[in-house]
């Protein structure tokens, strides 16, 4: 039965409470939200209050109401005062609405009057007396500056390995990407670095850059007058909850039609029926890992029926021949229309055996898509794809196959029109240049397994939860970083050089030092022998861009929990530690590296970095454009507002992939089975495919959900969507627990039963602390060493009944039906 | 066990944090007591008892319109045949919900086949076995659950609610 909150009434905002921007730090859609705080001794009256609403009367539906997770007390320049964070009418993106997990934006605050998020790190911690013990910044900093800088001179930057988010939102954005970059980009010439989600520092959309098209190149009113929306490997009623409400749906309202390809039947399948009328929704519901198949025939059947545009074609696209090789970095070749049709060529009926899905279908998706309207007119088409495609087979050419078609058929910088990945976090990326980096990237999984790294720089990652093969890296990690908490453990006592040389001594014999940058103590960040405490969006003034480029100043509207520090900040401790140290040890030169970190503010962070790439743009006018701010790229500033841009490519000049022409280039990659090693071998050794990804009550690795009450009653474990029958076969009931497991690892889940799941599909959520599904994940990855997560098989057996906090809740279909 | 537990933990949380004493001194406002009254304001809302049907007038999964705390506040009662934690009568299988979906204040709908109630509006669903909890949705919160009590004559009566009502910063507006 259900988690009851218990609360039957909340205060009430008073007329004069503060209002502040906030733009929802947790998924790309990026919805806007506005603060609102005043005194703890305050309150305002059901007639006289911040909404300008009598609320004496009971609001009609989407009415201005504050549900109970919208409310915290919270600390604001060291004072109590009371914090209501609601969904902004006004605000092009959301329109009013919020979601799952944006209404929880107030009660996932730390405070320490209603206890939420007592997770949360409030000090420094260091490895002491065989424990974490809290204590200074300088202590701690001084720490990592002096191991770090014995590691790098003695060896080379190469010996220090870095994961680090490059996102927007969360704890992400402009300020906290361009601090960390600063420092190991800037200061220094980190290569074995990473990112949060992949075990490699590369992009999840080569292609489509290669070819010249930025993958975020639409605007969201684009879905309003669209005449047909492809969702391809993606779900954006769950995973871009309010894009799909408010834009998405628009769209299907005004009579588009929708093509979702996804093997599984998502929410969006069936959500869009409910709307658009089952007519109007075609479901490709391909075979695991076929999408560059299906992708190339419906590019073949489009351009034999001549649906393209030639036009378009002519003018905005390389006419001759190949223009970039296939070779280890480019795993296709890419160049004209008509190189790109001659290597891509599969007939529909081929394709209609590959993908498992009727050739008539496939004719059918080709015709939403692509046959011009009676008048001649184009059909207007917007393709969106993620992580079914990204963390898919064949990322590089099936990426490039689906820019194939909108580029074909002139879908791209035109109303109605673009062919954009659905996203992640929010985007808010500056850096200096990642060239030394190379390309293809370190595996950096691979390097700390295989005992390379000494010193390992953790910012909000969880490798625990969201890398693939993870039962190795864990075993491996875990190992290296017990050598060196038992080298200071053995140190105890001794002096700070003592220490210093212990640890040293540790890793120069295969153990590995690690900083773990955060803002609670992760799984990972067991091992950390350092960790260091962060603040998030709103605890610190944050700048990101949303899916169609909508850069916001989300405001600050409290104190960060104890001695906690925006990224930016931290960074810029550990630059100035490591001057001081560097100088101490007689490297004046490289000290100077060290230098430009004189940082107050993230507003100082910002105005370092993204500022002097972008010298319209300040807080003051990012402030005065509100929740709606203004799409990148900023071209200029006139009568007191920022003047963006709507949608890339209107002039039909691409240009994301450097080409001084700019022409947009076709890719030439033919379907050839499996691409990342190891998956054809395991599709036939294990009974289950385990098809994994988001849901939307929950946010990333469930970092402040773990803490949710009421999203951990809804889900103690993480789920596993069966087929009854599979289940059946099992002897497994709703909520058993059940173990699935490969010669990758092994991980647990709750069954959950799916009458619309095929027999031997099965879906878990992804990244979750009770079960992480990457455990199963074999190290396969692309060229560019590209993860392919979403192909797994296993075997299933049951662990054990339904546990306590499994009974009692609810199994029924999440499909609506009235 | 979980739910209870469960129940507590939000119960502690509560009465731990300010929200209490807030709610409590809010009540002078939300609730416009006479104002001389040299009372202060009760810690909990006061709740009406209101008399919604008799068990002899329900049948197994016909739901009932209700209206609670108020007229302005419909809900739906059910006997659902099985029991249910939480349920009451002789069968324990007696529940009433708030219909105003807690994600906008859509007014839901009663799904007999799968006993849920289910949102037109953005298409969320609770689970009328399950003490309302959500099914999947954009709500942050179960779907409100009155608190009933049956009498020796087999009238039904609601006293109170464990979620707040959607659409009003108290579940008794006046």
């Amino acid at each position: 039965m259900a988690y009851k909150r218990q609360i039957d009434r909340l205060p009430i905002p008073p007329k004069d409470a503060k209002v502040h921007n906030v733009t929802c730090h947790y998924c790309i859609v990026g919805c806007g939200y506005k603060a609102y705080t005043w005194p703890r001794n305050k309150q305002g009256t059901l007639k006289e209050n911040a909404f300008g609403v009598d609320l004496s009367q009971q609001q009609g539906a989407e009415g201005t109401w504050v549900a109970p997770s919208m409310y915290n007390i919270v600390k604001q320049n060291g004072e109590d005062v009371h914090l209501v964070v609601v969904p902004d009418k006004d605000c092009v993106v959301n329109s009013g609405l919020a979601s799952v997990r944006g209404a929880r934006m107030a009660e996932n605050r730390p405070s320490e009057v209603t206890g939420t998020q007592q997770q949360r790190l409030t000090d420094p911690l260091v490895w002491r007396y065989g424990t974490w013990q809290p204590t200074s910044w300088d202590d701690a900093l001084d720490l990592v500056a002096r191991v770090t800088a014995r590691v790098i001179t003695e060896g080379s930057e190469d010996d220090l390995v870095v994961s680090m988010f490059d996102h927007g939102g969360s704890a992400g954005g402009y300020e906290n990407t361009w601090g960390t970059g600063k420092l190991y980009f800037g200061s220094m010439k980190v290569k074995n670095c990473r990112i949060h989600n992949r075990p490699a520092y590369n992009s999840e959309v080569h292609s489509s850059r290669d070819m010249g098209v930025g993958e975020l190149n639409y605007a969201y009113e684009d879905y309003h007058i669209t005449d047909t929306i492809v969702m391809w490997g993606t779900n954006p009623v769950e995973c871009q909850t309010n894009l799909y409400f408010n834009h998405i749906r628009k769209g299907l309202e005004n009579g588009a039609r929708m093509v979702v390809v996804d093997p599984r039947r998502s929410l969006t399948v069936h959500t869009s029926e409910e709307i658009a009328g089952k007519d109007n929704v075609l479901h490709l519901a391909i075979n695991e890992g076929t999408d560059l198949a299906l992708a190339n025939a419906i590019f073949t059947y489009i351009a034999d029926k001549g649906w393209v545009d030639k036009d378009f074609i002519e003018k905005s696209t390389f006419r001759n021949g190949v223009a970039q090789e296939e070779n280890e970095k480019f795993p296709a070749p890419l160049g004209s229309f008509e190189m790109a049709l001659e290597k891509c060529r599969i007939s529909v009926d081929e394709a209609a055996k590959i993908c498992g899905v009727p050739a008539a279908d496939i004719v059918k998706a080709a015709e939403w898509m692509a046959k011009p309207h009676d008048d001649g007119s184009r059909r207007k088409c917007v393709i969106g794809y993620e992580k079914g495609v990204i963390w898919g087979n064949d990322n590089y050419r099936t990426v490039g196959a689906i820019v194939n078609i909108s580029l074909a058929t002139g879908n791209i910088g035109r109303p109605g029109g673009g062919c954009c990945r659905m996203g992640g976090h929010q985007e808010g990326y500056y850096r200096p240049s990642d060239a030394h980096v190379g390309r293809p990237p370190t595996y950096v999984d691979h390097l700390l397994i295989n005992g390379g790294g000494k010193v390992h720089h953790v910012w909000a990652c969880d490798h625990y939860k969201t890398t693939l093969n993870i039962t190795e890296f864990k075993r491996v990690y875990k190992k290296r970083a017990d050598m060196v908490k038992d080298a200071i453990d053995a140190a105890a006592g001794k002096s700070r050089e003592e220490l210093v040389n212990a640890i040293v001594d540790a890793v120069n014999k295969g153990g590995l030092f690690i900083v773990d940058v955060d803002i609670i103590h992760s799984q990972i960040g067991q091992n950390a022998h350092v960790i260091l405490p962060a603040a998030e969006s709103n605890e610190m003034n944050l700048t990101s861009m949303n899916g169609e480029r909508r850069l916001r100043l989300s405001e600050k509207y409290m104190d960060p929990p104890g001695q906690a520090k925006p990224d930016c900040l931290i960074a810029a401790g550990i630059a100035q530690h490591m001057e001081r140290v560097l100088r101490e040890m007689g490297h004046d030169k490289y000290a100077d590296k060290f230098k430009g970190y004189d940082w107050k503010t993230e507003e100082d962070a910002f105005m370092d970095g993204y500022h002097q790439g972008n010298p319209e743009v300040t807080y003051d006018r990012l402030r005065a454009m509100g929740n709606n701010g203004v799409q990148e790229p900023v071209v200029g500033y006139k009568d007191g507002k920022l003047i963006g841009t709507k949608r890339l490519y209107s002039d039909g000049k691409f240009t994301r992939h450097g080409r001084k022409d700019g022409k947009a280039l076709f890719c030439g990659g033919a379907w050839r089975g499996w691409q990342a090693p190891g998956k054809a071998e395991e599709q036939k050794s294990y009974k289950f495919w385990v098809n994994n990804g988001r849901a939307n009550i929950f946010w990333q690795n469930w970092f402040l959900d773990q803490e949710n009450d009421f999203v951990m009653d809804r889900y103690p474990y993480p789920f596993v969507e069966m087929n009854p029958a599979d289940m059946a076969e099992l002897s497994l009931k709703a909520g058993d627990l059940v173990e699935l497991y490969n010669e990758n690892g092994a991980t647990q889940a709750m069954a959950y039963p799916t009458p619309t799941a095929k027999r031997g599909q099965v879906f878990m959520v992804f990244a979750s602390p009770r079960g992480a599904q990457g455990n199963i994940v074999n190290p396969g990855v692309n060229e560019l060493v590209l993860p392919d997560y979403k192909h797994c098989w296993a075997n299933i057996r049951k662990l054990s009944d339904a546990p306590r906090d499994a009974q009692g809740i609810s199994f029924k279909s999440k499909e609506y039906s009235a | 066990m979980r739910c209870k537990k469960l129940v507590d933990v939000g119960r502690r949380q509560f009465l731990r944090g300010g929200a209490l004493g807030v709610a409590g001194a809010a009540a002078a406002t939300v609730l416009p007591a006479p104002a001389a009254k040299a009372a202060p304001a009760p810690a909990q809302v006061e709740y009406p008892s209101n008399r919604l049907a008799n068990i002899a007038d329900l049948k197994v999964n016909e739901p009932m319109d209700i209206e609670y705390p108020d007229a302005d506040s419909p809900g739906v009662l059910i006997k659902l045949g099985t029991p249910v934690e939480g349920g009451v009568g002789p069968d324990g299988d007696i529940v009433a919900y708030s219909v105003l979906c807690p994600h906008m204040g859509y007014v839901m709908s009663y799904n007999g086949e799968d006993k849920t109630l289910n949102c037109p509006g953005h298409f969320s669903r609770f689970d009328a076995e399950a003490g309302g909890q959500e099914i999947w949705g954009h709500a942050t919160q179960s779907v409100p659950q009155f608190i009933l009590r049956v009498d020796e004559k087999g009238d039904i009566y609601a006293e109170g609610c464990t979620d707040l009502i959607y659409g009003r910063p108290s579940n008794v507006l006046s």
